[in-house]
C-alpha cells in the first residue's frame, strides 16, 4: 500500500466521499477519482425522509461538502457517470459514457436500491419509492396538492414519511405486511408504543395486511389490500426495503453474498478492491459478527477503516453500531445490535414518553434502544463499546446511573 | 451573512459567514472547519459538532433543549458551562460576530 496509489471510488454517496476526505486529510498524495452514477454533489440521505420533505431543508443544505471543499482535496469527481464493469486483471473500471480507468485500489462504496411493490400498479404515476434526492423531490412536489397518502411499508422511512405528512395536515394510512411496525428491528415493546403515537396522531394502521395492487381511480389511485379493502390515495409511498448493489463485483467474480463479502480490513476477495458502506457485508470484530448495515455511523466509521487499510496501517473494524430516527417529537436511538437477544429490559416508561429498551443475551447487554433518552443511548454506546455488560436489575431501575458503570479514565 | 469564528486550540482562528438559518455546525462544514466532525449531520444525535462559546456570546443564544443537555453530558472533551452542541446554534443577525472555540478533539 501506498500514500501514490491511484484510487478510484466508486459510489459518491456517504461512505465514497468520507473515504476521499480520511484519505486526503491523512497523507494520500495520489489520485483519487470519486465517480458516481447521480448527477447531485455527494448528500445526505437521512433528511430526505425528515426535513427535507418537510421543506425545511434545501438541496443545497443537504450536500455533504460544497464544490469548492471537494475541489480543495483534489478529488477528481465524475458524477452523472455509471461504472458497467470492473476489469480485474487489466486493472481498470468502465465508465457509461467509454471511458475507461485504472486503478491500483478499487472502492466499491455503491449502496443499496429500493426493493419496488412486488404488486401490480407499482410504476402508476403518483406511486413513489423513496431512496435518492430526486425521488424525495417528486414526492416532496406531490405531497402539497395530495389529500390522502397511503404508506406502504411500516418500517422507518415509510413511518418518518407518515409523521411528515400529519404534520402537514395530510390523511395518512400505513399498511404494513407483518403484525407490527418497524418488525425487523426493534421489540414489540417498541412497536406498541410508536403504534400508539402514529394512532394518536390520527394515522390509520393496517397490520397484517398485504397490497394486492394499485390501479387509477379516476384523478386518484386506489390500493386494493388482501382483506378486501381498497383505500382511495392522491399520493403512494412505498417503502419495503432495500437491496444492495453488488452486480459489479459479482459480474467480476468477486465473493458476494447478501452484499459485497469483506473482511475486517474492509478488503475484498480480491486485495486490490475493497467495499464500504451499505453494501458492505463486512466483519465487526468487537461484535464477532459479519452482517450489513444500512446506517450512517456504519458508512463514516467504514470508510475511515477502509483509508487505514489503503494507507497501509490497517485496524481492525470494531465500532459499537449505531443508528437514529426521527418520528414527530419522538427521537428513537439505537446502539448495538440486538439479533440473538433472548430477553428484553423495559427501563422507564413508555407512557411518559421516554424510556429504554435493554436486549440481552443471557446476562450480557448486545443493544439498546432509547427513545428521548440522548444521554442513555449516549452512556449504552461508551458501555458497549468498554465490553461493560449492565445488570438487568439495574438496567431496569431508571434511577440508576449508568455512568456509574463506565471504567474510569 | 452573518459571520462566526472558529478558534482550535493552538490559536488558529477560522472566520466564515454563514446564511441565516443555517446552524453553526453547516457552516464549518461548508468551509471545511476540520475541528467538527458533524456525524448525524445534525440530528442532535452524535455529540460530535460539540464547541465551547466565547463568554461574550453566552447571554445572547437560544438556551439548550433536554435532548442537547444529555447529548453534552458525552463529548469526547468534558463539557464546561459554556459548552453547545453547534449544530443547535441557528445563526441570525443577532449572532453576527459570534466566536466559538474547537475541543482538543470530537471522537
Ligand atoms: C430516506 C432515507 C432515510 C435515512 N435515514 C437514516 C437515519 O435517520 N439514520 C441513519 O443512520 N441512516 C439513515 N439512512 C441510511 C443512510 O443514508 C445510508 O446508510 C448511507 O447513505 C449509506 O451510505 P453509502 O455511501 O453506503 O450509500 P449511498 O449513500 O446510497 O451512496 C451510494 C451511491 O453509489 C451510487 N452508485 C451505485 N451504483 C453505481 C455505479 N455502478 N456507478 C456509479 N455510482 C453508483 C448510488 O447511486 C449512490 O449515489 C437513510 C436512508 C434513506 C434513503
Ligand atoms: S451534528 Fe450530531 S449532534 Fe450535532
Amino acid at each position: 500500500m501506498s500514500v501514490t496509489h491511484r484510487i478510484v471510488v466508486v459510489g459518491a454517496g456517504q461512505a465514497g466521499l468520507q473515504l476521499c476526505e480520511t484519505l486526503r486529510r491523512s497523507g494520500h498524495t495520489g489520485p483519487l477519482v470519486l465517480v458516481g452514477d447521480e448527477p447531485h454533489l455527494p448528500y445526505q440521505r437521512p433528511p430526505l425522509s425528515k426535513k427535507f420533505l418537510t421543506g425545511e431543508l434545501d438541496a443545497v443544505r443537504l450536500a455533504l461538502r460544497p464544490a469548492e471543499q471537494l475541489a480543495k482535496l483534489d478529488v477528481a469527481l465524475k458524477l452523472g457517470t455509471a461504472v458497467l464493469a470492473i476489469h480485474r486483471d487489466a486493472h481498470e473500471v468502465a465508465l457509461a459514457d467509454g471511458e475507461r480507468l485504472g486503478y491500483d485500489r478499487l472502492v466499491l462504496a455503491t449502496g443499496t436500491r429500493v426493493r419496488r411493490l412486488p404488486a401490480p400498479g407499482a410504476a402508476l404515476d403518483g406511486v413513489c419509492h423513496l431512496r435518492g434526492l430526486d425521488d424525495a423531490q417528486a414526492i416532496r412536489d406531490r405531497l402539497g396538492a395530495a389529500r390522502r397518502l397511503v404508506v406502504i411499508g411500516g418500517g422507518f422511512i415509510g413511518l418518518e414519511v407518515a409523521a411528515v405528512a400529519r404534520g402537514l395536515g395530510k390523511d395518512v394510512t400505513i399498511v404494513e405486511a407483518q403484525n407490527r411496525l418497524m418488525p425487523r428491528v426493534v421489540a414489540p415493546l417498541v412497536s406498541e408504543h410508536y403504534a400508539r403515537v402514529h394512532a394518536g396522531h390520527g394515522v390509520h394502521i393496517h397490520l397484517n395486511t398485504q397490497v394486492e395492487g394499485i390501479v387509477r381511480a379516476g384523478e386518484a389511485l386506489a390500493v386494493a389490500l388482501d382483506d378486501g379493502a381498497s383505500l382511495p390515495a392522491d399520493l403512494v409511498v412505498v417503502g419495503i426495503g432495500v437491496v444492495p448493489n453488488v452486480e459489479l463485483a459479482r459480474e467480476a467474480g468477486l465473493h458476494c453474498e447478501n452484499g459485497i463479502v469483506v473482511d475486517e480490513y474492509a478488503q475484498s476477495s480480491d486485495p486490490a478492491v475493497l467495499a464500504i458502506g451499505d453494501v458492505a457485508w463486512h466483519r465487526n470484530v468487537l461484535l464477532g459478527t459479519s452482517h450489513r448495515l444500512e446506517s450512517v455511523q456504519h458508512a463514516v466509521d467504514q470508510a475511515k477503516n477502509a483509508a487505514a487499510t489503503l494507507l497501509g496501517k490497517p485496524v481492525p473494524y470494531a465500532p459499537v453500531p449505531w443508528f437514529w430516527s426521527d418520528q414527530y417529537d419522538l427521537k428513537l436511538q439505537m446502539a448495538g445490535i440486538n439479533r440473538g437477544h433472548d430477553s428484553v429490559v423495559l427501563r422507564g416508561t413508555p407512557d411518559s414518553g421516554a424510556f429504554s429498551v435493554c436486549y440481552y443475551e443471557g446476562t450480557r447487554l448486545l443493544a439498546m434502544d432509547s427513545i428521548n433518552q440522548p444521554l442513555d443511548h449516549m452512556l449504552a454506546r461508551k458501555l458497549l463499546a468498554a465490553g461493560v455488560t449492565v445488570p438487568p436489575t439495574a438496567a431496569a431501575d431508571p434511577e440508576f446511573e449508568l455512568k456509574t458503570l463506565l471504567p474510569a479514565g | 451573512m452573518p459571520n462566526v469564528s472558529f478558534v482550535a486550540p493552538d490559536g488558529a482562528t477560522i472566520t466564515v459567514d454563514i446564511p441565516n438559518g443555517w446552524s453553526v455546525m453547516e457552516g464549518a462544514v461548508k468551509h471545511g472547519v476540520a475541528g467538527i466532525l458533524a456525524e448525524c449531520g445534525g440530528a442532535c444525535a452524535c455529540a460530535t459538532c460539540h464547541v465551547f462559546v466565547d463568554p461574550a456570546w453566552l447571554g445572547r443564544l437560544q438556551p439548550r433543549e433536554a435532548g442537547e443537555d444529555d447529548l453534552l453530558e458525552c463529548t469526547a472533551v468534558e463539557r464546561a458551562p459554556n459548552s453547545r452542541l453547534s449544530c443547535q446554534l441557528r445563526v441570525s443577525s443577532a449572532l453576527d460576530g459570534l466566536v466559538v472555540h474547537l475541543p482538543e478533539r470530537q471522537a
